[in-house]
């Protein structure tokens, strides 16, 4: 096993309930692992050149008719570019759907859990944990588009009804995330509102960003479909 | 899906004007308002967005919507909930069934990834968007814009995951009408796409009706 100290340009834990933030500089890959399993993270992305343009759920969906994440997917902006490409993923299934929970329906669902009483454990939410983590790049309530959320599962049946699926990632399950452009990401590892849990937990996950290999001609997620060899084209044309 | 049909007159709508495709719109709805739009000729995607009038940063989202009513699909009782939590419009009547949550506005560049590179010069929702906020409602930017609801629009999701742009199961006449809970801004594209299914190819007009609460 190679020391993985000299491969990873971060190494670090993601706590329950923390956020987080970098820009992801295009070449490098973010992976996010759930140690224990059924960890939740909601996360953003933006082009941290130009943050205007930013991660666009229907325009994933729709370029690769699909509703959810996993090896051989990418995410998309709002300006038909790749932010970030999925090279890699374990779990299978990764939520672009169901949103996340704020600090009332925290409230309604855990009962209190305020920093007074608990101190660092308190019950922190998505919804506060990115707008706080935004505002450090100058963004905001505005730019604040639906989320993804890594290791959740929601499915959807015939009639469209939403079903939680539990158990959905293991123990070690991981995904990495390459950056196509230079991309902002914010990441918060706090509870999905769908879970049935009704006593507030968080599990803890782990973070490495190194550096990819290059993307090769026949990469897995840029010939997945044709549409995505038209967003990468249209990526690396804006890089030239 | 659960069709209801409206007592509300046309007759006596405060407000009632006929959008072309390829056209946007907006105006302020007030609370207790109803909004009616009318598919006249079938299988029109209407792709629209809403904005509380006050605070505009609060605005329909998508993903509370699908999470708070548990579906993905709107249609009589959906409540249109936005990025604070907040019911924002309650849908009423719909004699159509089913419209998309997911699928969002076409744009120029989305156009390229999803059909050609050389698609880029044909008319789309996100340009009728960009053109009304500028022209209208100068509080609002490209940052505001987000998932839209394509009403009439149908993007059904198998239990596998996969996204399929499927016919339309609307018809001409089919309309669906929702009730304001607070003054909300409502932005329209009326959408010019030609490359998919969405429009059965041909783009139409819809009416666009606003009932005194």
């Amino acid at each position: 096993m190679t020391d993985r100290s000299s491969e990873w340009l971060v190494d670090e834990p993601l706590r329950g309930g923390q956020v987080w933030s970098r820009v992801l500089k295009r070449g490098q890959a973010l992976r996010l692992t759930d140690v224990e399993g059924n960890a939740s993270v909601a996360a953003l992305l933006f082009n941290a050149d130009f943050p205007l343009e930013r991660y666009n759920m229907p325009d994933t969906l729709k370029a690769q008719h699909i509703a959810r994440l996993t090896s051989g997917t990418v995410l998309y902006s709002d300006m038909g570019r790749v932010l970030c490409s999925v090279i890699a993923d374990t779990c299978g299934w990764h939520d672009t759907i169901t949103g996340l929970q704020n600090s009332a329906q925290s409230l309604k669902k855990y009962g209190p859990g305020d920093y007074q009483a608990l101190r660092n454990d308190w019950h922190r939410n998505s919804r506060d944990n990115l707008l706080v983590e935004l505002a450090k790049y100058e963004l905001g309530k505005r730019d604040f588009g639906p989320n993804l959320n890594f290791f959740v599962k929601v499915a959807v049946d015939a009639e469209g009804k939403l079903g939680w699926v539990p158990g959905n990632s293991k123990p070690g399950a991981y995904v990495e995330l390459r950056a196509e452009m230079n991309t902002l990401v914010l990441l918060s590892n706090t509870p999905h509102p769908l879970d049935p849990a009704t006593t507030y937990g968080t599990k803890p996950v782990h973070l490495g960003v190194r550096l990819a290999e290059s993307v090769r001609a026949d990469d897995a997620c840029r010939t997945s479909c044709p549409e995505n060899e038209r967003g990468f084209a249209l990526t690396e044309a804006y890089f030239r | 899906m659960s069709l209801s049909e409206s007592s509300l007159d046309p007759k006596l709508a405060s407000f009632d004007t006929v959008l072309g495709s390829g056209l946007g719109f907006s105006h302020l709805v007030k609370r207790g308002e109803t909004f009616r739009i009318v598919d006249l000729e079938g299988n029109q995607a209407v792709d629209t967005l809403f904005y509380d009038a006050k605070d505009p940063t609060e605005r329909y989202s998508a993903v509370d919507t699908i999470r708070t009513q548990g579906g993905l699909y709107l249609t009589t009782g959906s409540p249109l909930v936005s990025t604070e939590g907040r019911v924002m419009l309650t849908i009423t009547a719909d004699t159509c069934g089913r419209h998309d949550t997911v699928g969002g506005a076409c744009a120029a560049e989305s156009n390229q990834v999803r059909y050609s590179i050389d698609k880029k010069y044909m008319h789309s929702c996100r340009d009728n968007f960009l053109l009304e906020i500028q022209e209208r409602r100068p509080e609002l930017t490209l940052r505001d814009l987000t998932a839209n609801i394509n009403f009439f629009m149908n993007v059904p999701v198998s239990p596998e995951g996969e996204l399929h742009f499927d016919d339309g199961i609307s018809a001409p006449g089919r309309y669906v009408e929702m009730r304001a809970e607070s003054d909300v801004i409502v932005l329209i594209s009326n959408c010019p796409q030609l490359n998919n299914p969405c429009n059965g190819y041909n783009p139409t007009p819809v009416r666009l009706l606003v009932w005194s609460a």
